[in-house]
Formats: structure tokens, C-alpha cells, sequence
């Protein structure tokens, strides 16, 4: 409570200082959770420290480019692409078109932060996962029980498959486990990676739709493509009073929306829980910067207040990176489950 | 808002790299981690329902074991038992058999004692009979020394009580 009732005057006087523009709070934090065509590492005085990362292009000026983002630093960018500093494409690359307007290029698909920290925990995991594997390749059923870092696998493997996996999922439910488990582990370790605050951690993977959104498209493929017939009747044919479905196909309407309902939920509530979680981390460590430029004194309090808090929440987040993960798991589960119905005979 | 629009790029990437991951992991990762817990799972099971059969089987042959233990010392009691009473018997045979041998013998015993006292009475007797006969021949004879009659009377009555002896024999 006092801890509040401090926190409150300091937020009044930090947008203050937000406003006087010698923190601003809002371009900090954005600057840390969204996509950038940099690695900005650590800033050693005026010194910005950072990796350039390789920008792919396709415009139809120029036909494919691939460069380093380094260029981009130049006063007018490179080869008429730059990175647009204000309206909707504000930190993107743009170009000029034949009228004057900044457009996006055809297509980008530069290697940015968010796309290096993919490949940075897809070896991860895969290095984790495979160790995991080989591991168990050389023993027998017999052998003793795994310790160590195999131990934890083998325990989250099985509470995944035993406590979402097998219930949610029905009697098909080994076809499915792989894909549930990479799930499982890749949204889990790319949480745990964006909480930690230093190179190659830090980046904000789970927190961007486009992330989300492919998981979800790959539940989507596995609820819709491997749906059996039943699944496919209840949608279009369900089990109503025909006005319901004929001539105007109400249900069938509300069926086919919810399918696409469905990815759009995975992908929003993953994605807003992890941009939530590492926005109110960058807060209270901006609250730091931000009292400092108000009052040295104030500040110093202050800091004491925000790493407390920011400590706590670094916690909350751990529990949230595993929360997240599960229930992404979970409802992915329960979709393809639904894929799956099994023929009741008593409901007909 | 633009937190909201997906980057085709990043969604492009992100989808490789998955797909890639999902393919390696479904191929030679997954797999065999959770087959190898199934098995494990199933060979634990396994274990412990050998080890109940065990235990049950131990526990049996414990109670075999028991009840042979206990058979063995009945009949180590019985066999006692019957020990002991075979010895009575054959003590308490063996009193009465003495006892009867040396009853019989004693009657025996007492019966010759009788009879030898008897045959000894008798000839006491004859010999007592004998010699108060010889006495009063004697006596008869003195007093009839002086009187002939008297001596021939005497005779007659001494050769009567021999034929009488003699009849009587």
C-alpha cells in the first residue's frame, strides 16, 4: 500500500517529464516490444551498440535488394528506401512511389529482431529437444529415471501430454502430440527468452501478432485439415430443425465464423498477454529514468519502489510465460478435440 | 495500431522456421521422447505387478512355512505324548507283572511251609505216641513182673495197641 501511495505522485510527475521530453516513456517502450531491422544491444555513453541485420526486399522499382540495415542510417537511406519515421508505417521501411507517397515495398521479409530471435529459439529448441531425444535413445525402458535438465523435459513432456494433451485431444490423440508439444515448447521458451533483458534474449516474440498469428494458422490447419467428417457435417449440416439451416443457412453462418473465430483467439489473447506483460516491466523500469529527471531524491526512492516492482512482475511474468503456453496448448487441444467428434449414437 | 497489423515478413519467417522445427522435432524429436516414457510407463507398471505377484507368493510360501513349522511341532508333541504314555504303560505292566510273580511265589512258599510244619506235627506226634508206648511197656513190664496175670494182660494190651498202630497205618 505505501508502496502505492508512492508510486501515484511519481507517475503525476513523470508525465510531467514525458511532456517536457526528457524521458519519453511512450517511444522507450515501443521501441522495445516492437519489430526493428536492428539489434539494438546496449548504449555505452552516446555510443549506440547494435547488429545490423540483413534487409530482404522485393519493390517493384527495383526488383529484389538485399542489404544491410546499416545503410539505412545514411541521411537518405539507400537505394530510395528508408525507415518512415512518422503515420501507420512508422519504423518500417518505406519507399517513394511515382506520385510521392510513402508505400511499403511489395514485399519485406528482412531479417529483423523478432524474425533472429525465431531462428535463435527454433535451434535452441531444437538442440534442447533433440538432446532430450538422443538422450533417451541410448537407454532402454529399464534404465533409471532421467535427472538433470532431461528430468524437467521429460516432465513437462508428460504433464503436456497427460493434463492437455490426452483429455482435451480424445482417442487420436498421438497423431497430434508432436505438433501440441512444439507448440507447447516453442511459445514456452520463446516467453522465457523474452524476459531475459540481455542480447539474444529480450526480444518481444510471443508479444507480436504475426507470431501469433502463424501459430494459430497452424492450429488452424490441423483443427480444419485433419477434421473428420463429422466435424465438417456439424458445421455445415448441423443437428437443428431444418428452417435453422435451409433455406437460409443461419447455424451454418454462425458455424463457419466460428471456425475462424477460433485462430483469432489464439492469436489475440497470446499476443496481448505478453505485449501487457513486457509493457508494464519497461514501465516500472521507466519509472526510474522518469523520476530521476524530476528530482534526484524523489528518484532515488523510487528506484528502490521500481525494481521491487519490477522484480515482482519479472516473477508474474514467468508464471504468465508458462500460463500462456498451456493455454495455448490447451485450447489448440480442445479445437482439434472438437475436430474430432466421435459419433454419438445416443443424440440421434 | 500497428502493433495489430501482422508483418507478411515476419509471419513469412516465422512460418519456415516453425514448420522447419515442427518437422525436425515430429521426425526425430517428440517421438521418441514420449514412445520412451509410454514404455517406461509401461515397464514401471510391469514392474510393480511382478513385484505384487512376488510378495504374494512370498507371503505364501511364509505361511506354507508356518504351517509346516507348526505341523512339525504338533507332532513332536503327540510323539512326546505317546512316548510318555507307552513308558507308563510299560512301567505300570511291569509293577504288576513283579507283583503278581512274587504274590505266587510267596503262596508257593507259604503252602510248602505249611506243609513241611504238617508232616513235622505228624511225626512228632507218632514219635511222642512212640515213646509214651515204650514208657508205659516199661512201666507195664516192672509191674508185671510180679504178677504173671497182670503180665500176660499187659502183653495182650501192648500187642492190641500195635495192631491197632498197624491197622491204622
Amino acid at each position: 500500500m505505501v508502496a502505492m501511495l508512492l508510486l501515484l505522485p511519481a507517475v503525476g510527475k513523470g508525465n510531467d517529464a514525458h511532456v517536457s521530453g526528457s524521458v519519453d516513456v511512450k517511444k522507450v517502450i515501443f521501441e522495445h516490444v516492437k519489430d526493428s531491422y536492428e539489434w539494438h544491444i546496449i548504449t555505452i555513453g552516446e555510443k549506440h551498440i547494435s547488429i545490423s541485420l540483413p534487409v530482404i526486399l522485393y519493390s517493384g522499382r527495383t526488383g529484389w535488394e538485399l542489404f544491410s540495415s546499416s545503410r539505412l542510417h545514411a541521411e537518405e537511406g539507400y537505394n530510395g528506401f528508408y525507415i518512415s519515421s512518422t503515420g501507420d508505417n512508422e519504423g518500417k521501411i518505406v519507399e517513394v512511389d511515382i506520385y510521392g507517397n510513402e508505400i511499403r515495398p511489395l514485399l519485406d521479409i528482412s531479417i529483423t529482431k523478432t524474425v533472429l530471435s525465431v531462428f535463435f529459439s527454433a535451434i535452441l529448441l531444437v538442440v534442447l529437444v533433440l538432446y532430450t531425444a538422443r538422450w533417451y535413445r541410448k537407454r532402454k525402458p529399464g534404465d533409471e529415471a532421467p535427472r538433470g535438465f532431461v528430468g524437467v523435459m521429460e516432465m513437462l513432456v508428460a504433464m503436456v501430454v497427460d493434463d492437455i494433451i490426452r483429455p482435451n485431444v480424445g482417442k487420436n490423440y498421438k497423431r497430434y502430440t508432436p505438433y501440441l508439444l512444439t507448440a507447447f515448447f516453442f511459445i514456452f521458451l520463446n516467453n522465457l527468452l523474452g524476459l531475459v533483458p540481455v542480447f539474444p534474449g529480450g526480444a518481444n516474440v510471443t508479444g507480436n501478432i504475426a507470431v501469433t498469428l502463424a501459430l494459430a494458422l497452424c492450429t488452424f490447419i490441423a483443427v480444419n485439415v485433419f477434421g473428420n467428417k463429422e466435424y465438417y457435417k456439424e458445421i455445415f449440416w448441423p443437428d437443428v430443425p431444418v428452417w435453422l439451416k435451409f433455406p437460409v443457412p443461419i447455424l451454418p453462418m454462425i458455424e463457419l465464423f466460428g471456425v475462424f473465430v477460433k485462430p483469432f483467439a489464439l492469436t489475440i489473447r497470446l499476443f496481448a498477454n505478453i505485449l501487457a506483460g513486457h509493457t508494464v516491466i519497461l514501465a516500472f523500469v521507466c519509472i526510474i529514468f522518469i523520476t530521476m529527471a524530476v528530482n534526484e531524491y524523489i528518484g532515488s526512492a523510487m528506484t528502490f519502489v521500481s525494481v521491487i516492482f519490477t522484480i515482482f512482475m519479472n516473477c508474474l511474468e514467468l508464471l504468465v510465460a508458462f500460463i500462456q503456453a498451456f493455454v495455448f496448448t490447451m485450447m489448440s487441444a480442445v479445437f482439434i478435440g472438437l475436430s474430432q467428434p466421435e459419433h454419438d449414437a445416443g443424440k440421434h | 495500431m500497428s502493433f495489430l497489423v501482422p508483418e507478411t515478413g515476419l509471419l513469412f519467417w516465422m512460418l519456415l522456421a516453425f514448420g522447419v522445427v515442427f518437422f525436425v522435432l515430429y521426425k526425430y524429436g517428440f517421438p521418441v521422447i514420449t514412445s520412451m516414457i509410454d514404455e517406461r510407463k509401461r515397464f514401471i507398471d510391469d514392474a510393480l505387478q511382478n513385484a505384487k505377484k512376488a510378495n504374494e507368493q512370498l507371503a505364501g510360501i511364509q505361511r506354507r512355512g508356518d504351517e509346516l513349522l507348526k505341523s512339525a511341532h504338533d507332532e513332536q508333541a503327540r510323539i512326546i505324548r505317546d512316548a510318555v504314555a507307552a513308558r507308563e504303560k510299560l512301567l505300570a505292566e511291569a509293577r504288576e507283572k513283579a507283583h503278581m510273580e512274587s504274590e505266587k511265589i510267596l503262596q508257593e512258599t507259604r503252602a510248602v511251609i505249611r506243609q513241611e510244619k504238617e508232616d513235622a506235627l505228624r511225626e512228632i506226634r507218632a514219635q511222642v505216641a512212640e515213646l509214651s508206648l515204650a514208657i508205659a511197656e516199661k512201666v507195664m513190664r516192672k509191674e508185671l513182673e510180679s504178677d504173671r496175670q497182670q503180665q500176660l494182660y499187659a502183653k495182650e494190651l501192648a500187642d492190641e495197641a500195635i495192631n491197632e498202630k498197624l491197622s491204622a497205618k
